[in-house]
């Protein structure tokens, strides 16, 4: 018999649990339990007015609010009919720059780093190796600064409204941040260097990819919803080829596609199947790295995460040079009863929201699927493929890389709804 | 100081970590703290964790669950100085919202096998379950009076915290008053200051995410809020929202329901 058990795991959003249990060598029963409690979004928002919504979703997730004002915003937009202003349209991909770049720059250096390079914390880090943790303070700190410049703070802003936003941002503020979006520009390019030097452990996973896919740009805001199996479709029609389930260890809603497929959201998904839509240095970050895509080893959406960090890096740079406000920031709305779909890509992965409004804009229905929920059962699949792996390794080694490969997901539990737990048993 | 670094513990119970978050977010600050301090339990940051008693317990969320009620008892068990964190921690925050309906018709809205859940009727602020310090508002909480608190605490003094309403920030900055000035409805008279008055320079009303101020002029503000409402039912869900089930902001809802000056 071989027990692992880590009562709590760390440097992830949320609380939850993983348990494997192991007959001769192979694992019986994998599940990763979400015990964070249940919050009850979709009831509460049920009576508000539309224009609450985007302030009560934001209060979903601490760490990337924006990605729930924004899929909030174009599902009550949707409903309504109404299409922002090209301005504001810039300003919502600005701002998603912002939540990108806070939360890749947290996730590569304080949450996962740590286990490619032997330590406990960023802070242990930093004892060592003082120059890279200040290094990646100053890019996560760039992020929030543009957060706060345009949202008027980085944790639950304030500015985004259905419509647009409630006023246009500083002009001069904005384009202050420059000098420090190009040197966080280079230091995300040391990003990508770094990160082709951790000791990533070995994993191969075939996934089926889904991510939200724009011609012109790199899939953020609108598009369609792509998967690496061919299947496209709308945003509207996402609900016909994903479906959401509730079960019994978890207090999140765990997802599937229409086949019964478990499928992957997030970083490696957008970049295997967005590649071609980066900005030209993340591009060529990507070509001179040698990595061939589809990646699909899920320790690796570190490497990833590191891409779109130059990406969003140089996409804000571009958005406030080329920003020039004129007019109202936001477009009247006309109250009317409807329904509405709105996705758009947390850095987590793909966020949906639909909502029903009656005549007066009082939410009826509200729907929201977060990116960690889709992801769960294929976290729980990696573990399954990881135990051949597991079962050779001292105790100490096999709890750190199942806990690695949890918190290489990125996991939004609160989102999901709620930690880690991880108990290996051999019987 | 000492020799010996005070400790620090960080917990989180029902929110959304934005205001662990803000710890994280003092990207000058955070490496001259974990200097000055010891963080000795903060799961969000580290994978260490030394057992207690500890110096300072920071407590982020709300009680919303039978467990959570044992867990926040070990907590002021383990700590010297508890500090509620932001309006889930001192209000009940968002989640708070299902105090004034039925939770199991929500359960039964969002989950299909509701039966599986746990969870109390109501979600409650740490105050109502054990004895708290400090209480620190806002949501989330303004990283800047995070760093006031944990420093006031290490100096032996009181920290120095704001005790008037967001008008006064309003003016400090020099914002045009959204409710004289554009008819907007706005309850930062009735809100504590420490946001710096965002909302009302960005040209939207407060909504209160700071919690009630001390003194508030419930019949007033709520005379005059429900004379300029966009949509009916406006006033009562300004106060009740985030900070709803503060006891200011939930007794000035309910008066307005009772005496039925609104139809919602």
């Amino acid at each position: 018999m071989k027990t692992i058990e880590v009562p709590a795991l760390a440097r992830v959003e949320g609380e939850g649990g993983l348990y494997i249990g192991l007959e001769n060598g192979k694992a019986v029963e994998i599940r990763l339990d979400i015990y964070e409690p249940p919050r009850f979004f979709e009831g509460f928002l049920r009576d508000r007015f539309l224009q609450e919504v985007p302030d009560i979703t934001a209060r979903i997730c601490g760490i990337c609010p924006v990605a729930y004002q924004m899929s909030a915003a174009y599902a009550l937009e949707n409903a309504l009919g109404v299409k922002i202003v090209p301005q504001a349209r810039a300003v919502r991909r600005l701002m998603y720059c912002g939540e990108f770049i806070e939360s890749h720059a947290l996730h590569i250096y304080m949450l996962q780093a740590p286990d490619l390079l032997g330590k406990e914390s960023a802070l242990e880090l930093a004892v060592d190796a003082p120059e890279v943790v200040k290094n990646a303070l100053r890019l996560k700190k760039i992020g929030n600064e543009l957060l706060k410049t345009i949202g008027g703070r980085s944790v639950h802003p304030v500015n985004v409204c259905v419509g647009g936003f409630y006023s246009w941002p500083d002009s001069k503020s904005l384009k202050d941040l420059l000098p420090d979006f190009e040197w966080g520009l280079n230091a995300a390019l040391d990003t990508v260097k770094l990160a082709l030097t951790l000791p990533y452990p070995d994993l191969e996973i075939d996934y089926e990819f889904v991510a939200l896919h724009h011609p012109d740009e790199y899939g953020v805001i609108e598009g369609e919803v792509w998967s690496s199996n061919g299947r496209k479709l709308s945003i509207a029609e996402y609900e016909t080829g994903y479906i959401e389930e509730h079960v019994k260890h978890s207090n999140a809603l765990h997802s599937h596609t229409v086949d019964h497929n478990t499928y992957l959201v997030g970083p490696l998904a957008r970049l295997n199947l967005n590649h071609e839509q980066l900005m030209p240095n993340a591009k060529k970050a990507l070509a001179e790295s040698g990595i061939q895509l589809p990646l699909k080893n899920p320790y690796k959406s570190l490497f990833a995460r590191a891409i779109e960090l130059v990406h969003f890096y140089e996409e804000a740079i571009q958005l406030i040079q080329e920003y020039k406000p004129s007019g109202p920031a936001h477009v009247e709305l006309k109250l009317k009863a409807g329904e509405g779909a709105g996705a758009t890509e947390a850095p987590r992965g793909l966020l949906y929201h639909r909502y029903k409004i009656d005549a007066n804009g009082m939410i009826q229905f509200a729907k929201i699927t977060p990116p960690t929920a889709q992801n769960l059962p294929r976290i729980e699949a990696d573990l399954f493929a990881l135990v051949p792996q597991l079962i050779s390794m001292p105790e100490a080694e096999a709890t750190l890389t199942a806990e690695h490969l949890v918190r290489s997901y990125d996991p939004c539990i609160s989102c999901a709804t709620h930690f880690l737990k991880l108990k290996v048993e051999e019987k | 100081m000492s020799a010996k670094k005070p400790s620090v513990a960080v917990y989180k119970f029902s929110s959304c970590d934005g205001c662990q978050l803000s710890i994280l977010n003092m990207e000058d600050e955070l490496l001259n703290l974990a200097d000055a301090v010891d963080i000795a339990f903060f799961l969000e940051a580290t994978r260490a964790q030394k057992p207690g008693p500890y110096d300072i317990a920071l407590v982020e969320g709300s009680i919303t669950t039978p467990h959570e009620i044992e867990r926040i008892k070990e907590v002021r068990a383990q700590a010297k100085t508890v500090i509620a964190l932001g309006t889930c921690a001192t209000a009940g925050g968002i989640q708070a919202l299902r105090n004034f309906a039925n939770p199991e018709e929500y359960a039964d809205v969002v989950y299909a096998h509701p039966e599986y859940l746990h969870y109390l009727k109501t979600a409650t602020p740490i105050a109502e379950h054990i004895l708290v310090d400090l209480e620190l508002w806002g949501c989330p909480v303004n990283k800047a009076q995070v760093l006031e608190v944990i420093v006031a605490l290490l100096n032996n003094r009181r920290p120095n915290l704001p005790a008037y309403s967001v008008c006064l920030e309003c003016k400090r900055h020099n914002t045009v008053c959204v409710l004289v000035d554009k008819r907007i409805p706005c309850i930062g008279p009735a809100t504590q200051a420490g946001c710096g008055a965002i909302c009302p320079s960005m040209g939207r009303g407060c909504y209160g995410c700071f919690g009630p101020a001390r003194e508030v002029n419930a019949e007033s503000m709520s005379t005059m809020l429900l004379k300029m409402e966009r949509y009916p039912g406006e006033t009562t869900r300004l106060f009740r929202g985030i900070s709803g089930y503060a006891p200011t902001f939930y007794n000035i809802a309910e008066e307005i329901l009772s005496t039925n000056k609104e139809t919602k």
